[in-house]
């Protein structure tokens, strides 16, 4: 219920909110194009009910219930938030997805700045660009097993490197302190190219004689980037760190498919958890719950992202 | 007015669509379904005895005829659940122990009572195992599987170990027998150090002894369960649908104290060193990582493909109580209680329950089948390719020195199974002490008594 309400569909619905309007106008008009419009929203309007608002609808209903799917669902009141909160596993999980969230966000939103701001300054080659976004042609679940094969603490090559520098072999996904950066830093392989090229498409909206007139005032790079690349970049900046981090906050498959919350819940994020309570134990009212919490938890991180970046306004012009 | 005829002709296609959808959930079978049984199962070894099975029931049922869906063990129970979900459940499929106590709970099994499945017709305690709570029979027995010490022929000979001596030992969780004593033997650290040598480097081991099969879940089939069997212990207070777990046990307490406790001293791989995906025992055998692994009669033909390899097979060994002990496991075929066609799914496992067909299966020499005369011919089988698999059946055969124990059968299986995953891994992985299960089996009988 969440991935569905904050994954990229959920743009749709608010390209087709925007696109309300002028109907409602265009009633008063005659021979508007209101029909025609409500024609052209349809689509995703029945995706965005059928999708999203229903399933979200029903989520939250059933985060009351008992319900395993098969059985009809039994209300329980707020027996389930009352299990979340005395559930240890679940705080485990959401630290453990804090965790991960800071470490994934942290070095991928300096890394893919650096990088944009070299595409940007250094190079014009779309090869490059394109040897940049290379990994994220990969599906998630291939780049989890391939790098679960590459690190393996007995087998991979990666540690066959490691052990051949006569250095300990590292447990990269195999040990609890190991683990969660490990997965983190497979994400930011594959997503630090993605990220970057956003980030490079706001670069290119900043006039370049700002840098000119920079230059003749003898300014050097490094102060360029501070004064006027970081303060024009910061709406965009500002909309990728929401975007990357509610996508952070559900990271499931390169969990499932390298540790599936292992060792001992070291890497049992909280999608994992959800997942597992409500397709592993059919506990869907619990899952459900949790859910909710996990929206909540989101939202607000949206909402105080926002305000501070102030990701509405420009400071260009 | 023609922008009012775009918006009912887009109405009408909305509605067209919502209805295509619609009937797709009908399945467009039709009359087929009547003539056809659906048939899943995991292991892509066994498909093709299956298919000779279903060629076999066809000809006896004319205008019948069986559809096999085969998938890997994950996917399977995946798309499993999901079907009962959306209704597109198989007719039959293969079932086991692990998931019977859920899918009783969640009622999506139909009764095999009037089968005429007799207890008697297959190896001891098989069928038993399939009867629910409420007394009715929910699974027809279909193979069975025991647990052994697989070793590394070439790396037993190295350290002096003869076949006779790896099929004679025994262990108490004290000082490990004569058990650790050849696992200590069997392991090499990258001096050329051997475990019970003086100066070995348990920090920097070349070989382990024995290899890493994780904590064990709940029910330590491959790993821990042989020696807590040969203790005296059981999962729970009764044989089948207990309601207390044992894990607070103080015997159960000390076997794990000391299996895990191989880890430590370096003649077993480290937690770090598994993983499911990736590295389980048997590829640790395989890469020479580790000389022996426990491990089940479904991976004797795996063992037995090993390049360049020769793998040799050892009896568990003998426990506190002054018997082996290993595990019997046996699958069983159920019908889903929304199969499309019942009968034809109640005549294939009347079918697949039968001596005869379970005697083609067992030609195969791939598995174990359930009847005692089709074990026969599996036996003939695998020794007609060279392996002898009497570590596995001689603890069935001879009930005297042996003791076999079934799958801890109970209500709530994958709760149990999820609370006793990070329990086992935290004590094996992270040292935390056996004392801690205490908790964990508390948590899981408050579960139970729901």
């Amino acid at each position: 219920m969440t991935v569905a309400s904050s994954s990229p569909p959920s743009r749709l619905p608010l390209g087709a909110a925007e696109a309300v309007a002028p109907v409602k106008k265009a009633k008063s008009r005659p021979g508007g194009d209101g029909a025609l419009a409500a024609l052209f929203i349809a689509p995703a309007m029945l995706g965005f009910l059928v999708f999203l608002l229903w399933p979200t609808l029903r989520g939250i209903y059933l985060s009351f219930t008992d319900f395993n799917l098969l059985t009809p669902a039994e209300w329980v009141g707020l027996g389930n938030y009352v299990r979340m909160v005395n559930d240890p596993i679940f705080w485990q999980s959401l630290w453990v997805t804090v965790e991960y969230v800071v470490l994934n966000i942290g070095v991928q939103t300096v890394a893919a700045l650096a990088i944009a701001v070299l595409l940007q300054r250094l190079t014009q080659s779309s090869v490059l660009r394109g040897i940049v976004l290379a990994p994220y042609l990969m599906s998630n679940v291939v780049a989890g097993i391939v790098w679960l094969w590459i690190l393996d603490t007995q087998l991979g090559i990666g540690n066959e490197i490691i052990a051949g520098l006569g250095a300990d072999r590292i447990p990269f996904l195999a040990d609890e302190t190991w683990a969660i950066p490990t997965i983190a830093m497979i994400n930011v392989w594959r997503h630090v190219g993605y990220t970057a090229l956003l980030l490079f498409a706001g670069l290119m909206a900043i006039p370049n004689d700002m840098y000119e007139a920079a230059r003749v005032d003898g300014a050097s790079e490094w102060r360029m980037f501070w004064r006027i690349t970081m303060p024009l970049l910061r709406p965009v900046l500002a909309v990728v760190l929401i975007m990357t981090v509610i996508g952070s906050f559900q990271v499931f498959d390169t969990v499932a498919v390298t540790t599936d919350g292992g060792p001992a819940n070291a890497t049992n994020v909280l999608q994992l958890y959800i997942y597992d309570s409500a397709f592993g134990r059919f506990q869907f009212g619990y899952a459900s719950a949790m859910s909710v919490a996990l929206l909540v938890v989101l939202s607000a991180i949206t909402i105080l992202q926002y305000r501070l970046t102030r990701a509405g306004q420009t400071d260009l012009g | 007015m023609r922008f009012r005829f775009r918006t009912v002709g887009a109405l009408a296609g909305a509605l067209a669509l919502s209805l295509a959808t619609g009937c797709a959930q009908g399945d467009g079978t039709g009359s087929s379904a009547k003539n056809t049984v659906t048939y899943w199962l995991w292991d892509a070894n066994q498909l093709p005895a299956y298919e000779a099975c279903a060629k076999g029931f066809e000809k006896q049922n004319p205008g019948l005829n069986v559809r096999i869906t085969q998938m890997g063990w994950d996917d399977y129970w995946t798309k499993l659940t999901a079907s009962f979900i959306a209704g597109t459940q198989p007719d039959v499929f293969t079932d086991h122990i692990q998931k019977f106590g859920q899918f009783a709970d969640l009622q999506v099994l139909e009764p095999l009572d009037d089968l005429g499945i007799n207890d008697s017709d297959y190896q001891p305690g098989l069928a038993a195992n399939w009867t629910g709570q409420d007394g009715h029979r929910y699974g027809a027995p279909k193979d069975w599987d025991t647990v052994a010490l697989f070793y590394n022929e070439k790396m037993a000979q190295d350290a002096g170990l003869s076949a006779e001596q790896l099929n004679t030992l025994s262990w108490n969780p004290k000082d490990g027998g004569s058990f650790e004593k050849a696992i200590a033997h069997l392991t090499i650290d990258r001096n050329g150090k051997r475990g019970d040598e003086p100066g070995f480097d348990k920090k920097n081991v070349k070989v382990y002894g024995l290899a890493s099969k994780g904590g064990g879940y709940a029910d330590g089939q491959t790993q821990w369960s042989s020696f807590a069997a040969s203790a005296g212990w059981d999962y729970t207070d009764k044989k089948r649908w207990g309601t207390e777990y044992q894990f607070n046990d103080k015997t159960f307490q000390s076997v794990i104290k000391w299996y895990f406790g191989l880890a430590e001293k370096g003649y077993m791989a480290p937690l770090s060193d598994w993983n499911s995906q990736s590295n389980e025992g048997n590829v640790q055998v395989a890469a020479g990582k580790a000389a022996s692994s426990l491990d089940g009669a479904w991976m004797i033909s795996t063992y037995a493909g090993f390049k360049g390899m020769k793998t040799g097979t050892a009896l568990t060994p003998e426990g506190p109580t002054g018997k082996r002990a290993t595990m019997m496991n046996g699958l069983a075929d159920s019908i889903t209680k929304n199969a499309r066609n019942k009968e034809g799914a109640k005549k294939w496992v009347k079918y697949l329950a039968s001596n005869e067909c379970q005697t083609t299966v067992g030609r195969y020499g791939i598995v174990f089948p359930a009847t005692p005369d089709a074990t026969d011919a599996a036996v003939a089988a695998y020794k007609k390719k060279g392996i002898d698999v009497s570590a596995f059946t001689e603890p069935v055969a001879d009930k005297k020195d042996f003791t076999t124990f079934s799958y801890p059968i109970t209500g709530y299986a994958a709760d149990v199974q999820a609370l006793m995953e990070p329990a086992m891994e935290d004590i094996y992985g992270n040292g935390k002490p056996v004392s801690s299960l205490d908790e964990t089996n508390d948590q899981i009988n408050l579960i139970l008594d729901q």
